[in-house]
């Protein structure tokens, strides 16, 4: 079997790497982590807002946010995706691409989660410094883009991480509505090869992975970081034990 | 400048503030003390509407800060409050701890900013400690770069929420140095405080609260001395034997 995997990495690395590329568009692995870093990088701006929101119970905004967390969380990204490919052209009337359709679900489904992951960031922060820098005479805003994000960005960057980890494995189902990524690639080899399933699903399995284990290395080193840098509210408190 | 007109708080069903009746005049250093629970950080933060009070008013130079549409960052921006945890910025070194405020509400240049964080940070005894991060720095290091900060914007009057509690006692010193410097420049203070030594020496008046109650009022002589109320007399023969 390791021969088999061996030979079809030794015949479809091109393909499996970055599909029909330059001839064609872009596929395979490369897809795959373009898709799942346009996820991440299209929710953050929008998690954040979100996550503000959601650490402010009683505004107007607070509730239809909430809502809208709880409904994404409650629901499969396979749905979301679905949901993107049918209702995106009645809604708006054109099509559009499948590779647009993931990302879309992708950055629906990741706000909400990112949301949550920044929320506790902030709430995680001592209220000492929410009270200072109020008490300065800066805005909500200002102190929120000052002195809160700032930190709370900062200590959620290993959950970032993580969650860069689910966006890359959930690009896969792109595969149910013919999106070349990585599994499709797979596929596709497979069918050209008839008698490779095993061999050819065992490659697809290894290679998400590596890139999956990299990413949780990546993870802890960031977490240690962080744990160095992060500021406990008993170390500010010098003299208090 | 401060008027407290029978101010009462709860916290749900507990009675926090009492009737409070109180002023405190311009140049004045006020300092409250009593036992723990008994109203002394709830009062103070309510005066930069930390806390929000259930009923009576607080004026400052004659405007009730809680009435409604009262512009909150603009009166915060006027009072210096310094909390027992410091509160420093982690993330920002210390001077950039000291020209946020200046920078992002009176829209200072960097460089005017700068000078101001540097002038701020000489009166305190830090100079050399700029661009040092705040975790590298003791607690009173910490305490005295907070009160800089509060400086920064230039407020007429200072609130210290019990500044020395959280420090080891060999760092004391320094920070009450620092704020009865303060209180020599004529600044108007209230000071929340268990410093008894500190309260005699640079205290003009001692507000005694026990249970949401302002229950005595007076010189700080006659308080340690002979206090009338006899919470008061429990309470300054309890601290003599410590």
């Amino acid at each position: 079997m390791i021969a088999q995997i061996v030979e079809i990495i030794d015949v479809y690395w091109l393909l499996i790497l970055v599909g029909q590329f330059p001839e064609g568009p872009l596929g395979g692995l490369a897809l795959t982590l373009c898709m799942a870093l346009a996820g991440l990088i299209g929710a953050i701006p929008l998690a954040l807002v979100a996550g503000v929101i959601r650490t402010c119970p009683g505004t107007i905004a607070y509730y239809p946010i909430s809502a809208f967390v709880h409904a994404i969380r409650g629901t499969p990204v396979l749905l979301l995706i679905f949901w993107a490919y049918f209702a995106v052209p009645l809604l708006f009337g054109g099509s559009i691409s499948g590779v647009a359709t993931v990302v879309i679900a992708l950055i629906v489904y990741e706000v909400a989660f990112l949301a949550e992951v920044l929320r506790a960031g902030i709430e995680a922060l001592p209220k000492g410094q929410i009270e200072a820098a109020r008490t300065l005479g800066l805005s909500y805003r200002q102190a929120m883009q000052d002195v809160i994000l700032p930190q709370a960005l900062f200590n959620v960057i290993p959950s970032i991480i993580s969650q860069f980890i689910n966006l890359v494995k959930n690009t896969s189902l792109g595969y149910i509505i013919s999106v070349h990524e990585l599994t499709y690639t797979a596929y596709q080899v497979n069918s050209q090869l008839l008698t490779g399933t095993l061999p050819v699903f065992t490659l697809l399995a290894i290679i998400y992975f590596c890139i999956c284990f990299s990413l949780s290395q990546a993870v802890s080193w960031a977490e240690r970081k962080v744990e160095r840098l992060r500021i406990a509210p008993q170390q500010a408190n010098g003299g208090l034990r | 400048m401060i008027r407290f007109e029978n101010v009462n708080k709860f916290y749900g069903d507990f009675h926090a503030l009492k009737n409070i009746t109180q002023v405190v005049d311009p140049g004045k250093v006020v300092v409250v003390c009593g036992p723990s629970g008994s109203g002394k950080s709830t009062l103070i933060r309510t005066i930069n509407r930390l806390e929000n009070i259930d009923s009576g008013r607080i004026l400052i130079n004659g405007s009730d800060i809680h009435a409604r549409g009262k512009d909150v960052n603009a009166l915060r921006a006027g009072i210096g409050f310094v909390f027992q945890s410091f509160n420093l910025f982690p993330h920002l070194s210390v001077e950039r701890n000291i020209m946020l405020a200046p920078m992002r509400i009176k829209k200072l240049a960097e460089a005017e900013a700068h000078s101001l964080a540097h002038e701020l940070l000489a009166k305190v005894g830090l100079s050399d400690k700029a661009g040092s991060f705040p975790t590298q720095l003791s607690g009173g290091q910490q305490q005295r770069v907070a009160i800089a900060r509060s400086l920064a914007m230039m407020p007429p009057l200072m609130l210290f929420d019990e500044p020395t509690s959280a420090l080891d006692p060999e760092m004391v010193g320094e920070v009450l140095t620092v704020i009865q410097q303060l209180a020599g420049e004529g600044m108007t203070m209230v000071c929340v405080t268990h410093e008894m030594g500190f309260a005699r020496e640079v205290a003009d008046e001692i507000i005694f609260m026990a249970e949401g109650e302002v229950l005595e009022r007076t010189d700080p002589e006659t308080f340690f001395r002979a206090p009338c109320h006899p919470r008061a007399q429990k309470f300054v023969s309890d601290i003599r034997r410590a």
